[in-house]
């Protein structure tokens, strides 16, 4: 035995002796992790997870969560002598008088944007491959409630350097709570401390931005973690993998090495990003006061959507009775969001409750194979587009000569036709790709290559594909629509009819497949 | 429909096939330069961020092509920063992916469903753990406990009271008052009506007693756009007619939809434009909306001049300014 | 970053500095004459006037009449003064090259005598705003960069956006960018309201104001990129942009090498 043998060793002794981990620790070491490089995407949110709080502890050390009034004497001349609320001064002092402040700065924005991206990768992965499905719903619904603290952190976060355009997304945000029918003007004034933009805000957010949400973050993002952990990743199909078993490399050492390898990536990107691309320069922007406003106000992208939205909405608001409802807000800023996101953390159920499919699945399905739920999906991605295109329309009017009120109106009409048109194509799409995937475990790959029959026509020779590429394309299940009676055996009406016919529709589009090649269809012809 | 008895057979996993490095020697010493050179550039990304920390001045630049003129401090403390992370990491990946052993293995995956037995027990034990309580008989306890619940839940929400004021009517308060003066922002000066020319606008504020600490809660609401037109441009109602003055128009700057400040006047349309959600509104017409999400026409400040020709307001807001909220009394 | 402004000072800007210098003394003495002008006599006035005559006849009556009247099709030029007619032809924005929503700046048809012959010519025929003399100009004296930001955060950048990039207006118009406009011609933007913009006269702006508006302007044209490429300036769209098409792609590109399998 070596000397670093015996050193661990005892070390390991005086550990197991008083945890018992031994077990448990050989267990774990022992996990596999399936390989794929849409398997990062969750690994790359938790990496910039990190980042961010790393980058972001930094930042607190100097910044000042305050809106008291401070005349600025820093080294940006520029603005040397404005009034202005120390939480931007202290945010222009990390910038210019911390050496690394403003790369920290950087690193900790991009981080966040780079965050939220990896979250919408993560999440549509994990959607068009089925990953969600039973025994994983839970896991699904933590990741919406991930994203959405997402949306909001990045949102506060945005808001804390107090420079024009964060003040004029929390004005914006006010007027939403604002707008809360019976008790919105009283959660804004409690919210900010009195009338906007009132005196409490930034040393609120400041609270919630650091340590309630992070330390909520924390939590939730160790139990899904765990939970993938516990449950196994699912894999992609392939010869030897089945539902009952999971394949891939260990956890000591290539997976440990890949995955610690990758976070220095992940931080290394982001660094890069920083000291090469400027984000969010707030010294431009200039401070914040309600009276004045920048041309091409935008939020961060992953709000820009819900800007759009409410851009494009039509000017309603309701009087009655002495009270006023805004639906011009209530409706883009709160309800479509809302049924969005609760329609997104129930889809687990719903696909279920469509198919009837209550078997655990550990496989992940090909999007061509679930046509109706891939078109969903990009029927979704197709509207949140349209949205964030139109969240963006002044900057894409100046640059594209287009007009804001045309991309307005274009907005305003193909939001409602083009994810419908999504769909269908998708649909379409989808079902030619598995008969392309049909014709070619029965006719084999094409190779350019002709042959001249006996006969005087020219063929073109097929080549059959391998053994493993056809159990790749035929594992998939195709499963029949649904069949549910109207009625019992008896004759007597089921109840819950509009609901079952509804369900029966679904069941029966969600069904719509070519039918894959069976193996005896493939025998007989082979024989020809 | 195909039956699983008609399924492929799945022809198990893939043999192992070895890397390079596992059989041919050479290969092997490459690799490892490789992941050493890694190492070492990494090494160099952590010198380069020390360099430039300590040595680089915060005020020396450099052009960089398509970038522009650099802050050389913040771009190499970046780059060093970027080295020495990302080729820790690739070097790391490099060593796992050619050198490691890489044998994938595969792990057997169990149901989560407990076992029968174990439901029964949990059941059982649940049913005791609760039957011991004995709540349907103890009513007493019950009643009692329900109502120290219920009460319970009020204090957490109570102590947040003093998060704010109550809002009472100060949405609907500005500082403009029956001849309150306009004064330019910045500057507090106050406008003689002749100041303005046609297709002149200013943003005012009224004037207070201490200008040079305006609260940012007034500047919220108080700002107004001072426009002026040729009389003949309106088409106002005798009504609103009466509140301009000699063709000058005031409004409110803050949006009647989400309180951002509505400033883009573009004088041949005589449009006014919310850059945040492009609602615009028409001069001439009162403030209407002509395009956009807001729903109602800016609020009009009524104006006069006294007697040395500044221009003043001659009456309050009739309404409330800014994004509509619930106890909103107005069309 | 102690001294943003040292900037100019930088060592490797001197040599570069005197290479211009050279070759600017070669150009000077051209601009010299025509930029500290002796006051003109009476004789060069309307010698001057008459050349503008000549060129208004030819270039500019079609569309704005022989008598400076208008026609449905342009605005009358009556009283518009030579500020205007100096920012209008001399950013190149008249004669019109295309009749769009919005009449853009390009590079001008008249040299600058030209341009002061025009001026002189409509300026003579009914009184209006003069094109500002170096004097007034003297923004480097007269003017405070941070009022300025203040006073084109309040009046300005709701139209040509924070770092004066530009920005839309409604139906394709749009407020141009402000990098690299001369000085006086941003000065004659102001007093005269070219197209949509409005007109800010020496009572709602005073001529101090503009000096330190016109100084700031000219800072943020001059600021270096502090934190890395500017993306423009023109805020987060074209950060949500990077971060996928940069960002996130890189990641991918890694993670799918990550992921596969040595040979």
């Amino acid at each position: 035995m070596t000397m670093i043998e015996k050193k661990v060793g005892s070390a390991a002794n005086f550990v197991d002796e008083r945890l018992g981990a031994a077990g448990w620790v050989k267990k774990s070491l022992n996990k596999v992790f399936p390989d794929h490089w849409t398997f990062m995407f969750g690994e790359i949110c938790m990496y910039s997870f990190v980042i961010l709080l790393l980058s972001g502890t930094f930042l607190t050390f100097w910044y000042d969560p305050s809106q008291r009034d401070v005349v600025y004497e820093g080294v940006y001349q520029p603005l040397k002598g404005i009034t202005m609320s120390a939480a931007y001064a202290s945010s222009l002092d990390i910038s210019f008088e911390v050496r690394g402040g403003l790369l920290m700065r950087q690193i900790h924005h991009w981080s966040a944007n780079i965050f939220m991206a990896a979250i919408v990768a993560h999440l549509l992965r994990v959607f068009f491959t089925g990953a969600f499905r039973k025994p994983r719903e839970f896991n699904w619904i933590l990741g919406i409630l991930l994203l959405t603290l997402g949306l909001v952190e990045g949102l506060l976060g945005y808001s804390l350097p107090d420079d024009l355009l964060s003040g004029t997304g929390l004005r914006i945000t006010s007027a939403i709570i604002q707008a809360v029918p019976l008790v919105g003007t009283y959660l804004t004034f409690f919210l900010f401390g009195g009338a906007f933009p009132g005196v409490g805000f930034i040393p609120r957010i400041f609270t919630l931005h650091i340590l309630i949400l992070p330390g909520i973050f924390l939590a939730l993002i160790t139990v899904h973690v765990m939970l993938v952990w516990y449950q196994k990743h699912t894999q992609f199909p392939g010869p030897g993998k089945t539902e009952k078993n999971v394949v891939g490399h260990p956890i000591l050492p290539v997976y440990m090495a890949k995955a610690g390898g990758f976070f220095f990536i992940v931080f290394g990107v982001t660094a890069f990003l920083a000291a090469v691309a400027s984000i969010n320069p707030i010294w431009l922007y200039g401070p914040y006061t309600p009276g004045q406003i920048s041309a091409g106000s935008q939020p961060d992208w992953y709000m820009g959507w819900l800007d759009g939205l409410v851009r494009m909405a039509p000017p309603w608001e309701t009087h009655a009775f002495g009270h006023t409802i805004s639906w011009n807000i209530l409706i883009p800023a709160l309800i479509v969001p809302g049924i969005i996101f609760t329609a997104m953390a129930f889809y687990p159920f719903i696909e279920s409750w469509i198919t009837g499919d209550k078997r655990e699945h550990h496989l992940l399905d090909r999007p061509r194979n679930v046509p109706n739920r891939t078109a969903l999906g990009v029927m979704s991605i197709t509207f949140v587009l349209i949205c964030l295109i139109n969240g963006g329309n002044d900057i894409l009017a100046t640059h594209f000569d287009l007009s804001i009120n045309q991309i307005m109106w274009a907005s305003r009409i193909s939001v409602f036709i083009l994810p419908p048109i999504a769909f269908v194509i998708t649909k379409r799409l989808c079902l030619s790709l598995q008969r392309a995937d049909r014709d070619l475990v029965l006719h084999g790959m094409e190779t350019g290559r002709l042959v001249r029959m006996g006969s005087g026509e020219f063929v073109e020779v097929h080549e059959p594909i391998s053994a493993e590429k056809r159990f790749i394309l035929t594992s998939h299940q195709q499963a029949a629509a649904l069949e549910l009676p109207a009625s019992d055996a008896r004759g007597v009406r089921r109840p819950g009819a509009l609901k079952n016919k509804l369900r029966l529709r679904l069941s029966k589009a969600h069904a719509v497949a070519i039918p894959k090649v069976s193996a005896q269809e493939f025998k007989e012809i082979e024989h020809h | 429909m195909s039956s699983e008895l008609e399924a492929f057979a799945d022809p198990g996993l893939p043999v192992h096939a070895p890397r390079a490095a596992d059989v041919d020697p050479r290969a092997e010493k490459r690799a490892e330069q490789q992941v050493a050179l890694l190492f070492w550039l990494s090494a160099f990304g952590s010198a380069l961020l020390i360099y430039s920390y300590i040595w680089i001045p915060e005020d020396a630049f450099i052009f960089i092509p398509v970038m522009g003129d650099q802050n050389a401090h913040q771009l190499f403390l970046g780059l060093g920063m970027a080295m020495s992370l990302f080729f820790l990491g690739m070097a790391a990946v490099l060593w796992a992916k050619k050198l490691m052993p890489d044998t994938e293995m595969v792990n057997h995956r169990h149901e989560f469903r407990s076992s029968d037995e174990d439901r029964e027990a949990l059941i059982k034990t649940v049913k005791e753990g609760v039957g011991g309580l004995k709540l349907g008989r103890r009513r007493l306890i019950k009643g009692s406990l329900l109502a120290s619940l219920g009460l319970f839940a009020l204090p957490p929400v109570l102590l947040l009271r003093d998060l704010g004021p109550l809002p009472g009517k100060d949405l609907e308060k500005t500082n403009w008052k029956a001849g309150t003066q306009l004064v330019t922002d910045p500057g507090n000066r106050p406008i003689l009506a002749s100041d303005l020319e046609v297709g002149s606008v200013v943003q005012v504020l009224p004037a207070v007693a201490d200008s040079a600490h305006r609260p940012l809660s007034d500047i919220a609401k108080d700002p107004v756009l001072l426009i002026r037109l040729r009389p003949e441009e309106f088409k106002l109602t005798p009504e609103r007619l009466a509140m301009t003055h000699d063709g000058i128009i005031a409004f409110s700057k803050i949006c009647s939809h989400m309180g951002c400040a509505v400033a883009l006047y573009e004088q041949q349309t005589k449009h006014l434009l919310c850059p945040c959600h492009q609602s615009t509104f028409d001069v001439t017409q009162a403030a209407k909306v002509i395009f956009g999400p807001s729903a109602r026409p800016l609020p009009q400040l009524d104006i006069t001049v006294d007697e040395k020709g500044y221009l003043i307001a001659r009456a309050p807001f009739n309404e409330a300014v800014g994004p509509s909220f619930w106890e909103r009394n107005s069309q | 970053m102690r001294h943003i402004s040292g900037y100019r000072n930088h060592k490797g800007v001197a040599p570069l500095l005197l290479v211009i210098a050279l070759f600017g003394i070669g150009t000077t003495f051209n601009v010299a004459s025509a930029s500290i002008k002796e006051p003109m006599n009476a004789s060069a006035r309307s010698a001057q006037i008459e050349e503008g005559k000549q060129i208004f006849l030819k270039g500019c009556s079609t569309c704005h009449g022989l008598n400076l009247e208008g026609s449905a099709i342009a605005p009358a030029l009556m009283g518009v003064g030579a500020a205007s007619v100096d920012f209008q032809v001399g950013t190149g924005r008249m004669p019109v090259a295309d009749m769009s929503v919005q009449i853009a700046r390009k590079d001008p048809v008249y040299n600058e005598e030209e341009v002061a012959a025009l001026a002189a010519y409509v300026a003579s025929l009914a009184p209006g705003p003069a094109i500002p003399t170096a004097e007034q100009l003297n923004y480097e004296r007269d003017g405070s960069t941070a009022e300025g930001g203040e006073l084109f955060r309040n009046n300005c950048a709701m139209c040509h956006n924070f770092a004066a990039q530009g920005g839309a207006l409604t139906q394709g118009k749009y407020a141009p960018t402000l990098m690299g406009v001369q000085v006086h011609h941003i000065y004659e933007a102001l007093i005269t309201g070219p197209q949509s913009m409005p007109v800010f006269n020496d009572k709602t702006l005073t001529p101090e104001e503009k000096l330190s508006v016109i100084k700031w302007i000219k800072a943020a044209e001059a600021e270096p990129n502090l934190g890395g490429a500017s993306l423009g300036r023109t805020g987060p769209v074209a950060e949500g942009l990077l971060v996928w098409v940069l960002g996130l792609g890189a990641l991918i590109a890694v993670a799918v090498w990550l992921t596969s399998r040595a040979r």
